[in-house]
């Protein structure tokens, strides 16, 4: 149990110490970086309580695939980031109060709640499979939410598609079903060059 | 998984001592693939290949890592020096992480963790990160060109591998690497998932070999093109890294096909003879020969061009592996079920 604790405390200091480095690094690939390491530290931590499913698809969804496409974009701009905090303190009011407020939500959440007082997970059993039970739970009770979540997401991919999809006049594309289709006698025609035999 | 941490530093020690057994093996089996490839490609191409140091150039992976080692890592002025140097470690050590779930035989395994292929395909996509830190960090063109190269290959075939994923888990029901292997017992090879889920087994090798930037998906070092693509700036051990991280998710590629659709380390046929035979020993045979298949494409297709890889990963594996997903679905349903489990 001691070396849970300590593992613990290791992967917690790290994600609070990385998650300030997101906001505080002036390199913005920095930034997208510490994040990737904060992720993969909350990863650690849901798998250190046992919730494996939730770690591994996090690292999957987030780290795998989401956090590359961010710092693709993130390299390929060039974020003068001194530009961007030239209005820092202009909007700092409005951005602390924001803050504020979110932090006395969640503690009247935290405090009314029987959220602020789940018991600590006690003993895991051996063969205990959270993938099965989410899976179990989400197709039967909880089917008509997740369906409908699953077409909200489809429905904003095609959104998503259809608000850049620009067709332009005169790119060259290949067709590839046009190139599949050519047979021989479409593009060479044999010449006899001599003329007919006399 | 749990047990680990249960059970004091014993399992610590223990677990290190499992990590050396798997990892050493794993190093030599890379130095041995590189001899192996220049070998197979040398025949094919009708050359000897390496033939002077030791017999027959039995030593030559030795005398390369050497080599290696004692060469200068030069680190260019304009780049970033700690990215820089963190990148070919970022690149190697996911390729060795995912060897933790790896089974080689019936609960024999680092860690036989309950979502052992969940894990798997969640380490084996960080490897990319490697490749674009360093692309990023070298602040050369080409490397910076290569770098992005391979973020978009490696997200557009990650998908495809998941969906064929999906599909051995359909027929397995389970997560664990080892619970798959066992569901594939009974006859012979045609009990294996190749058969019934033959368009995944195709799918997920070859986004295996695009996943791996091995040929004719190389596009992110094409020499012909950009030198060297994302390594192009690397030397000595930096380069080395790349190299072996390269080499060692091959092998966990072929590896991983082998228990997800040949039958790990079940015999192809069910008879005392073959089944005599040590599980680990057909298990290393088939991923031998996967391998041999990775070097023999290598030295047989020229190099797809880019607009084409994405196309084969977009608009060809995505609908095939979603419409045999459909397939396997509905024919779980229908009498066939008792044949398919």
């Amino acid at each position: 149990m001691i070396i849970t604790t300590i593992l613990f405390y290791l992967f917690s200091a790290i994600l609070l110490g990385s998650a300030t480095a997101v906001i505080t690094a002036r390199n913005p690939v920095y930034a997208s970086l510490f994040l990737v390491l904060a992720f993969f530290n909350a990863a650690a931590l849901f798998i250190l309580l046992g919730a494996e499913f939730l770690g591994l698809i996090l690292i999957l969804v987030y780290v795998g695939a989401v956090m590359v496409l961010f710092l693709f974009v993130v390299m390929m701009l060039d974020i003068n980031l001194t530009r961007l905090k030239e209005g820092f303190l202009s909007y700092l009011p409005l951005g602390l109060a924001i803050a504020i407020l979110g932090v006395l939500e969640l503690a009247v959440v935290f405090w009314t709640s029987p959220l602020g007082h789940i018991p600590a997970p006690g003993p895991i059993p051996a063969n205990a499979d959270n993938t099965r039970a989410l899976g179990v739970l989400l197709y039967t009770h909880y089917l008509y939410p997740f369906e409908i979540a699953a077409v909200i997401l489809l429905v904003a991919i095609i959104a998503a598609i259809a608000l850049t999809l620009r067709r332009r006049q005169g790119t060259k594309t290949q067709s590839i079903a046009a190139q599949m289709a050519v047979r021989a006698k479409d593009r060479i025609s044999l010449v006899n060059l001599r003329g007919p035999e006399q | 998984m749990h047990d680990f941490y249960h059970t004091g530093w014993w399992a610590v020690i223990w677990s290190i001592i499992k990590i050396v057994i798997v990892v050493v093996p794993l190093l030599l089996g890379v130095a041995y693939l590189t001899l192996a490839e220049r070998k197979v490609i040398g025949y094919m191409q009708v050359r000897l290949g390496p033939n002077r140091v030791g017999f027959r150039g039995s030593l030559q992976p030795i005398a390369d890592a050497l080599k290696l080692m004692f060469k200068e890592v030069i680190i260019p002025t304009s780049a970033n020096r700690f990215l820089f140097l963190a990148a070919p470690v970022l690149a190697f050590v996911p390729a060795l992480l995912v060897w933790a779930a790896v089974p080689f035989g019936p609960d024999v395994a680092i860690s036989n963790m309950n979502a052992g292929l969940l894990y798997v395909l969640a380490i084996a996509g960080l490897g990319v990160y490697g490749i674009i830190v360093a692309g990023w960090a070298s602040n050369s063109k080409y490397a910076f060109l290569g770098a992005m190269r391979a973020a978009a290959q490696l997200v557009a075939y990650e998908i495809a591998m998941g969906f064929a994923l999906v599909g051995v888990l359909m027929l397995a029901q389970t997560l664990n690497l080892s619970k798959i292997v066992e569901a594939q017992a009974g006859g012979g090879f045609w009990s294996w998932y190749w058969l019934p889920l033959f368009p995944f087994f195709l799918v997920y090798f070859i986004s295996g070999v695009a996943e791996t930037n091995r040929a004719p998906f190389d596009v992110a070092e094409g020499e012909s093109e950009i030198v060297a693509g994302f390594h192009v700036e690397y030397s000595g051990m930096a380069f080395a890294l790349f190299f072996l991280a390269e080499y060692a998710n091959m092998i966990f590629v072929s590896l991983l096909t082998t228990v997800l659709f040949l039958g790990g380390w079940y015999a192809p046929i069910n008879t005392p003879l073959l089944t005599w035979i040590p599980g680990l020993v057909w298990l290393l045979l088939k991923t031998a020969f996967l391998l041999y298949v990775f070097l023999w494409i290598r030295a047989t297709f020229p190099r797809y061009r880019y607009d084409q890889i994405m196309r084969l990963g977009w608009k060809v594996f995505i609908p095939v592996t979603i419409a045999w997903i459909v397939v396997v679905g509905i024919a779980l349903e229908t009498p066939m079920r008792a044949i398919l489990r």
